[in-house]
């Protein structure tokens, strides 16, 4: 039977395309393609630009009280955004706010990603007790809602950023972790996964090498419509006094310190808040469009 | 042609694999959670591949053909029965698991879901030689050597992700995949069933090539007749989870024993009607594997049976000229107590 | 299906179990001695000792939760630092306010959110889509505390319309509910919708324009349907999921008005436990979490549960 010479296969299907040029490249090209989004991008580099050069943005100290300066309106006494209750540069702080803040939404995200992902990668490759074990755990915290478990943990550990990150970052874990499981689960039933352990491989060359180029697209759009989420409760929790401490420039507690001054001056109290819905409008919309890029297949 | 591997342990006369009493029942999981039954997908079969042959797998969709295979590779775990490659004992012991998969590979029903969408040809290729130790830059070297042997150009193929592929194409890389760790045993599942017809005739005249070769054996498993006649030397015949029919391929072509493969020959479509063995096609959907029947599993689709064959299960006897020949029916055993076999108790 | 119902109903035993271990621990995260943190301060040595002996603490952490747990099983959640009184005395009328306000947002927002998801489903304008779409994007991503103080200095400061804080003369007691009482909700019941109103809205939208499209195929192939069935077909379709996120969306409220009702000194159970952190009262904090955690695995089964009925095929796990 051996006369039968072997055809080479181009024969019959001649190339289509030339070598291709990977997933991760087409999801950018049809990220770039989207409006929206490339605008909230830009929106998202100048805010996080602008937190990074505060000190050279900043047209005044952010620490700098002044007792007969207080609540100044916008654009008076060369106030571009006036001054807050103790008389300190709105814009200035604002600039700088951007620092804590912006690091306090996204750090629990990128945290929660790296352990609630790395756990639900676990839970589903390996399923069975292991699963059980880990989801279980993640069911219960998942058993609370978000922002009572944020401001409970954040309540018992003491106000301070370090205990509020811990906190945000354990609200995240539950639910990172079981998109990770649900995805991992689907992923690790396919056949090129079996194919891979019929090759001899161990569990976690097969999880780097197989499992985690399907899945962190999945577990990192996921994470990402989360950081909006993120932006707001941590503000949040600084608004409540759970967060950063004064005298420190964040958002979150800019707002809670100008409370009382809505009265007097609404404008300056309020435009922490624009800030904060900015951020979170915009990292809300770029998540959208991430996602819109990365579904369809290559 | 045949060169000498210098793995062979027990000689040509020794069988590669040796089969004994394997069995794999699948827990089935109620509402909360508990087993409350199982599906009986393979149980208690034996069988033995040889050196250099190649050995057909055949029976209807669900009969535990894919199930056998994963026992083989140690993709699962078997629940019963003993395997030993070239003699010696698989698993606690003998053969490690590690190298019963260097010995023994398998291409994978599905072609498409059996690659990572994210891996090229030649990442997906490289991979089990990494994995055996080589470095990168030598397994896709390698790997490269395998895309050609198995008739794609490496400069055009290996950089391509599988929905860049064809069918065909996609089949020859994981024939590749399976090829590059260099196995004495390749199970091919259903290698070539999702091929168009002149695709599947490429793809079959090269794994033939392949086997002279490469001094390879197959487990050759496919629902296609025509195409076991044309690659196998043996068929075995399975149906829900029992061997009912085994032998020679011409043999089992001309005087085959069991109801169930007569049925599965007259439900096939042949070039030549001098093939065509009168009996009754199959109908209606084979039983459940969960609650299969008692006795013979195929009585309740077959025309002869009868009250023993209800009450007693067959066994895989001699049966015909051939002594290589066995099938698993009382109507052609003598003594069993079937109206159409013989009475007498001792069999040729 | 039955038997998946009673699966769903005793999988919240442990869960329920799981959160009161959460909730003990409280007490041992908290910074200092754990009995510090449910003494009153400048307590006597009586009093030290009794709480010594109440909560165990010289026994192993084991024993110590069993003690906690079976007292919270039977209603005992201990005393409040703050106002020496029973925990659940102080727990149940908060609860009853929160209840209030997150009842009037959900039935808000899905009023809301449906219309809103409707009208942008059917029309065939894309300003109009679009425009809806904007606004349930702005919805999920508004911060509702700082939407809380926009509204009081439009509606309170500005307009003098609308109280800022407070709640009616009438509390949670709906039989004496006035116009002075619906007054003082608006603005935090308005506040809290905003969030599920876009969620709806979206999933609304969704649901609606699947079904025209599908609808758009079968008018090609000359059987379309006219348009009041149109209309009810596609509120047949959109109905089940919209019910879902607003069970889930009630249950998120519940635990998640603590902003809001701390911008609009609003005496629910985000007050209480405000109240409970800044005086550190562990006992309170634990009472007011676990029963609002008990509240939202009791929805969410509830949920699930329906859904299920309504719709066999949607079977979370
Ligand atoms: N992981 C599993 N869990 C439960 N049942 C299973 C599992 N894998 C296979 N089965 C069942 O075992 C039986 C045999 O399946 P198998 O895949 O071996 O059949 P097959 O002969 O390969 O069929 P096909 O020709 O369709 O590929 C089937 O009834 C199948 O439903
Ligand atoms: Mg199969």
């Amino acid at each position: 039977m051996t006369e039968i010479a072997v055809l080479p296969a181009t024969a019959h299907t001649p190339a289509r395309r030339p070598p291709q040029r990977g997933y991760w490249r087409n999801v950018l090209k049809r990220f770039l393609r989207d409006r929206i989004g490339l605008v909230c991008l830009m929106v998202l580099l100048a805010i996080a630009l602008a937190a990074i050069f505060a000190p050279l943005l900043a047209p005044a100290d952010p620490y700098r009280t002044s007792m007969i300066r207080r609540l100044i309106a916008p654009g008076e006494k060369g106030y571009l955004l006036g001054t807050d209750e103790l008389g300190r540069d709105m814009l200035s702080r604002l600039l700088y706010g951007g620092r804590v803040s912006l690091s306090m939404g996204i750090a629990p995200i990128v945290l929660s990603t790296m352990i609630g992902g790395g756990l639900g990668v676990i839970a589903g490759y390996f399923g069975r007790h292991i699963n059980m074990m880990i989801m279980r755990v993640i069911d219960v915290f998942y058993a609370f809602p978000s922002v009572l478990l944020a401001v409970a943990m954040a309540g018992v550990l003491g106000s301070g950023i370090l205990n509020s990150l811990i906190s945000l970052t354990l609200v995240f874990i539950p639910p990172i972790a079981r998109v990770a499981e649900s995805v991992t689960t689907q992923v690790r039933n396919q056949d090129f996964v079996e194919a891979a352990r019929a090759t001899g491989a161990g569990s976690a060359r097969i999880i780097i090498e197989h499992v985690l180029a399907n899945v962190t697209g999945p577990i990192l759009t996921y994470a990402s419509s989360l950081v909006s989420v993120s932006i707001i409760i941590s503000s949040g929790l600084s608004f409540l006094g759970l967060g950063a401490s004064p005298p420190t420039a964040d958002w979150g507690l800019m707002l809670n310190t100008l409370r009382q001054a809505v009265y007097v001056a609404p404008v300056n109290a309020v435009l922490p808040g624009v800030m904060i819905f900015l951020t979170s409008v915009s990292f809300n919309l770029v998540s959208d469009s991430l996602r819109t890029a990365m579904d369809v297949r290559a | 042609m045949n060169m000498v591997d210098a793995r062979d342990r027990g000689g040509p006369r020794q069988p590669l694999l040796t089969v004994e009493g394997l069995r794999k029942y699948f827990p089935l999981r109620n509402a909360l959670g508990t087993v409350s039954a199982h599906v009986q997908a393979v149980d208690d079969i034996s069988f033995t591949v040889a050196k250099g042959e190649t050995l057909g797998v055949v029976g209807e969709s669900g009969c535990g053909k894919s199930t056998t295979a994963r026992l083989l590779m140690h993709l699962i775990e078997r629940d019963a029965g003993s395997l030993l490659l070239d003699g010696d004992p698989v698993g606690s012991g003998g053969v490690s698991v590690r190298d019963l998969r260097r010995q023994v590979q398998m291409v994978f029903q599905d072609s498409y879901a059996s690659l990572n969408p994210r891996h090229t040809a030649v990442a997906e290729i490289a991979f089990g030689l990494r994995v055996i130790g080589h470095r990168r830059a030598e397994a896709e070297a390698q790997a490269r050597q395998t895309l050609r042997l198995v008739g794609l150009d490496p400069d055009q193929f290996a950089g391509r992700y599988p929905h860049e592929m064809s069918g065909g194409q996609r089949q020859r890389v994981n024939i590749a995949r399976g090829l590059a760790l260099n196995p004495r045993l390749l199970i091919l599942d259903e290698a070539v069933s999702a091929l168009d017809k002149s695709v599947q005739a490429q793809v079959l005249n090269l794994i033939e090539e392949l086997k002279q070769r490469l001094n390879l054996t197959y487990l050759f498993i496919s629902h296609d007749l025509n195409v076991v006649h044309y690659v196998s030397d043996r068929v075995l015949v399975m149906y829900l989870g029992k061997i009912v029919e085994i032998g020679p391929v011409d043999e089992i072509w001309r005087n085959a024993a069991h109801p169930y493969t007569r049925a599965l020959f007259s439900s096939r479509l042949s070039m030549n009607p001098a093939d065509r063995v009168v009996a009754p096609p199959l109908t209606g959907d084979p039983p459940s594997p969960v609650n299969p029947p008692s006795g013979c599993r195929f009585r309740t689709r077959c025309a002869l049976a009868e009250p023993i064959c209800a009450a007693v299960e067959p066994s895989l006897l001699a049966a015909g000229a051939d002594a290589a020949h066995a099938a698993a029916c009382h109507a052609v055993q003598a003594g069993s107590g079937h109206s159409l076999a013989g009475g007498m108790t001792h069999a040729a | 299906m039955h038997l998946y119902i009673l699966r769903r109903l005793l999988y919240t035993i442990p869960i329920i179990i799981g959160v009161s271990l959460v909730c003990f621990s409280f007490i041992h995260l908290a910074p200092g001695d754990p009995i510090n943190s449910v003494l009153p301060e400048q307590a006597s040595a009586e009093v030290v000792a009794q709480i010594k002996a109440a909560y165990g603490f010289d026994k192993p952490l084991p024993i110590q939760y069993l003690k906690w747990f079976s007292n919270v099983l039977s209603g005992d959640f201990g005393l409040s630092i703050m106002t020496r009184r029973p925990v659940l005395s102080e727990v149940g009328p908060a609860v009853a306010h929160t209840a209030l306000l997150a009842v009037s947002a959900t039935l808000l927002s899905f009023l809301l959110g449906t219309s809103l998801g409707l009208v942008a489903g059917m029309t065939t304008r894309r300003v109009t889509d679009r425009s809806v779409t904007a606004f349930s994007v702005v919805g999920i991503s508004l911060p509702h505390y700082w939407l809380g103080m926009v509204m009081v200095v439009i509606f309170a400061v500005k307009m003098r319309m609308l109280p800022a804080t407070g709640m009616g003369p009438a509390g949670a007691d709906l039989t004496q509910f006035g116009i002075e009482d619906i007054k003082h909700l608006l603005l935090p019941a308005v506040t809290l919708a905003m969030i599920p109103t876009g969620i709806i809205a979206r999933s609304v939208r969704a649901t609606v324009a699947e079904v025209r499209r599908q609808d758009f195929v079968q008018t090609l192939k000359g059987k379309g349907l006219r348009r009041p069935r149109m209309f009810l077909h596609v509120i047949k379709n959109a109905a089940p999921p919209a019910i879902a996120i607003m069970g889930l969306q009630f249950a998120q409220l519940l635990g998640g008005s603590i902003l809001v009702e701390t911008v609009f000194s609003w005496p629910g159970t985000g007050f209480l436990l405000n109240a409970a952190i800044s005086t550190r009262d562990l006992p309170l904090l634990q009472g007011t979490v676990i029963v609002l955690a008990t509240f939202f695995v009791l929805t969410n089964v509830l949920v699930d549960i329906v859904q299920t009925l309504i719709d066999p095929r949607v079977r979370r796990a």
